[in-house]
């Protein structure tokens, strides 16, 4: 299969214009990428969240199936257990679900769909809060930030560090696990184009900043989704079986403030938060690198009866 | 050829489940449904069956993958009781407002706390307003006929909702009984293909569960609502045909039993109704005109269809296994006062509440029952409206 380019990005456009998502959104592009790769013949699920408001007020040109908020995994299941019935073996069974949906409300669905192995494609699209109900914290709040029930001033931002449902999955055993970044679009839609290769249950998570939320203009999220990445804070990797690759190494990696002190949320940082910060990302990374390099070496499955 | 054999009320549910061989099949186990989900993973292990079968990881999960399933536009089937029903919650607005034929049978169990496993009306009765039809049966012949129908009226495009077949647990899902199966190729004449109007598919792309502005949102419950009218009619029109084609008949909407020219009625559902004929003979018996209703469709309520029978009566003694704490009685009562209120010269209505978390409710208490009704019928005035049958410990 040839590479993906931009200049030969499918010319179709499955998510429609003019819908009521903000300016600048993330979420918005992740969706318009990943529906070119998909193509047609894709059936989208959702949940409740910023992008099914999106998708039920008709930007969704491929059928469309919302449930209820703790339902994805369930949705996906049921979808594809029914085309299977039906002998349907060429059509995408897709959720596009945020990171409340995924890492908090939906998490029992998602991990049980991937324990029952459907041959589906989960798409986590991240923006780090609950946005669409106007930015709570979710499990999948980074350490620090700010949201409107984890204030920055007073109580600091979140206290705990962000939920890590990538390797969640992949120690389920998922055929496929990838992290994306909306910055980095031929590395996101590659993996897309992977998944749908793949057999069983995949699990991509792409990283969407939010100006909204987040607190920056609308016209810089792709620049804070390649700051993400750039920074180690957001790794690129994806995992198979186990199988840990990072897909994408920062030469020089920046300074996690340049990507902090950038953002409305993360305003109240104080220089020691900073430098805390940095330390948990260098050993994040580190921690990576490790599980790349036993992966090379042994496989990295652990298998378990 | 059909088949008599002897088993016990959840096979006969999946007897019935299995003549209507749906696409697939999503339920998770909880008692006293348990052994249906068994039976229909054993049928379709041996190959006698071949719906594909979903192992779902919860109720919240089972309700939503079957609502997903039959988005896609198969026929499903699921099954639950009390504490699971309760977790599905959500989902059954989910299947009624999206208005899928999901057949469900529900063992009827008491809800918890105190915790029990037994029977009780209280869990399905708690779901009545979720936009579902609800069905009660009185044995296991009558499940599997019911589960046959219940796929033919859901599925019917002038009724398009979801249904409920209920039966409670242990007293009928345990109970073994002689059980006449049909044979596949007269049920695979009787109920045709399934052929959804709108489902997922990407050569006709849908919105499916969209959204609904003020100006519309009323308009999708009102139509909701005349298809629950419109089942009534569905309702009755299949049973008539199933008697034709099965010879068995259990009303449909509502049996009368001894009613011609009776002046005080017990109304009950499910199994108290097979107690309470016994009942009625023996004050047949004795010459007490008492007859009996047994109320087979709870959702949609046959309120308007009960009257012409009920007016002539004396006295309703309305005998239920669920309660509405703080309202005004069981449910079977409050709808059936509100069904009959404008009737001018209507029949007084009492509500005995029994058999909640599995209580026992023998023939002597039934007899209480009907004496109290009796007694009002000839008194012409109601004292206590509601009693709780608590057996010793009142």
């Amino acid at each position: 299969m040839a590479q993906l380019t931009i200049e030969k990005l499918p010319k179709e456009e499955y998510y429609m214009p003019g819908n009521a998502l903000c300016a600048g959104c993330g979420e918005s592009l992740a969706m318009r990428l990943a529906l070119k790769v998909l193509g047609w013949k894709t059936v989208v699920v959702t949940v409740p969240g910023c992008m099914s408001v999106a998708l039920i007020q008709g930007a969704s040109a491929v059928p469309l199936l919302v449930g209820p908020f703790a339902s994805g995994g369930a949705l996906l299941s049921g979808v594809e257990t029914a085309m299977e019935a039906k002998g349907i073996k060429d059509v995408n069974v897709v959720a596009f679900i945020g990171d409340g949906g995924t890492a908090d409300i939906g998490l029992q669905a998602l991990s049980a769909m991937v324990e029952r192995d459907h041959n589906v494609i989960y798409i986590c699209l991240d923006n780090e809060a609950y946005m669409n109900t106007g930015g709570q914290r979710s499990g999948a709040t980074p350490f620090k930030a700010a949201t409107t029930t984890t204030p920055g001033i007073g109580l600091g931002g979140k206290l705990q560090p962000k939920k890590d449902i990538p390797l969640i999955m992949a120690d389920h055993g998922t055929p496929y696990v990838a992290t994306a970044s909306i910055g980095l679009p031929l590395d996101y839609m590659e993996k897309i184009r992977k998944a749908m290769r793949i057999r069983g249950s995949k699990y991509i998570q792409v990283l969407c900043p939010c100006p909204v939320g987040w607190g920056f203009h609308e016209s810089k999220t792709v620049e804070f989704a390649r700051l993400a990445v750039a920074t180690r804070i957001w790794p690129l990797y994806e995992v198979e079986k186990g199988r840990l690759k990072i897909t994408y190494e920062p030469k020089e990696p920046k300074p996690v403030k340049e990507y902090l002190r950038t953002q409305r949320r993360f305003d109240h940082l104080t220089g020691e938060d900073l430098a805390k910060l940095q330390e948990l990302v260098d050993r994040g990374w580190m921690e990576l690198k490790l599980r790349s390099l036993l992966s090379e070496e042994r496989g990295g499955y652990k298998p378990c009866l | 050829m059909p088949v008599s054999k002897f088993i016990d009320g959840n096979a006969a549910a999946a007897y019935g489940v299995k003549l209507c061989r749906p696409d697939v099949v999503c339920a998770y186990p909880i008692t006293p449904q348990t052994p249906i989900v068994e039976y229909i993973a054993e049928f379709i292990a041996k190959g006698e069956l071949s719906s594909k079968y979903l192992t779902i990881e919860g109720e919240h999960s089972a309700m939503m993958a079957t609502v997903a399933a039959a988005s896609a536009g198969v026929r499903t089937f699921t099954a639950t009781s009390a504490q699971g029903l309760a977790y599905m919650q959500e989902g059954l607005f989910y299947a009624a407002g999206s208005r899928l034929p999901i057949v469900m049978a529900v063992v009827n169990r008491s809800m918890g706390p105190p915790w029990t496993i037994l029977a009780g009306h209280d869990d399905t009765i708690a779901q009545r307003d979720t936009g579902w039809m609800q069905v009660y049966c009185e044995n296991g012949q009558e499940i599997l006929d019911t589960v046959i129908q219940s796929y033919k009226i859901a599925e019917d495009r002038r009724v398009l909702v979801p249904i409920m077949v209920c039966f409670e647990g242990f007293v009928i899902s345990h109970c073994y009984e002689q059980v006449i199966i049909p044979d596949q190729e007269e049920i695979d004449d009787f109920l045709p293909l399934y052929d959804p109007p709108y489902k997922l598919d990407v050569k006709d792309p849908l919105i499916l569960t969209t959204f609904a502005v003020p100006a519309y949102w009323m308009g999708y419950k009102k139509k909701h609502e005349e298809a629950l009218e419109a089942a009534k009619k569905v309702i009755v029109e299949t049973e008539n045909e199933y008697a034709g084609r099965f010879g068995r008949s259990y009303g449909g909407l509502f049996q009368a039993y001894r009613c011609e020219d009776a002046e005080a009625v017990i109304l009950t559902m499910g199994s108290l109704a097979r107690t309470t004929k016994a009942v009625v003979d023996r004050f047949r018996e004795l010459g007490f005109r008492l007859g009996l209703v047994k109320l087979k469709t709870f959702r949609p309520f046959p309120g308007a269809e009960l009257k012409p029978l009920l007016e002539k009566m004396k006295v309703v003694g309305v005998l239920e296994r669920n309660y509405s704490v703080g309202g005004c009685g069981g449910a079977v009562f409050s709808e059936l006062r509100s069904a009959l209120y404008n009737l001018e010269d209507g029949p007084l209505i009492l509500d005995f509440i029994a058999g909640m978390g599995g209580q026992d409710i023998t023939p002597s208490e039934i007899e209480a029952v009907a004496k109290k009704t009796v007694k009002v019928a000839q008194a012409e005035r109601v004292e206590r409206e509601t009693e709780w049958l608590l057996g010793g410990i009142a």
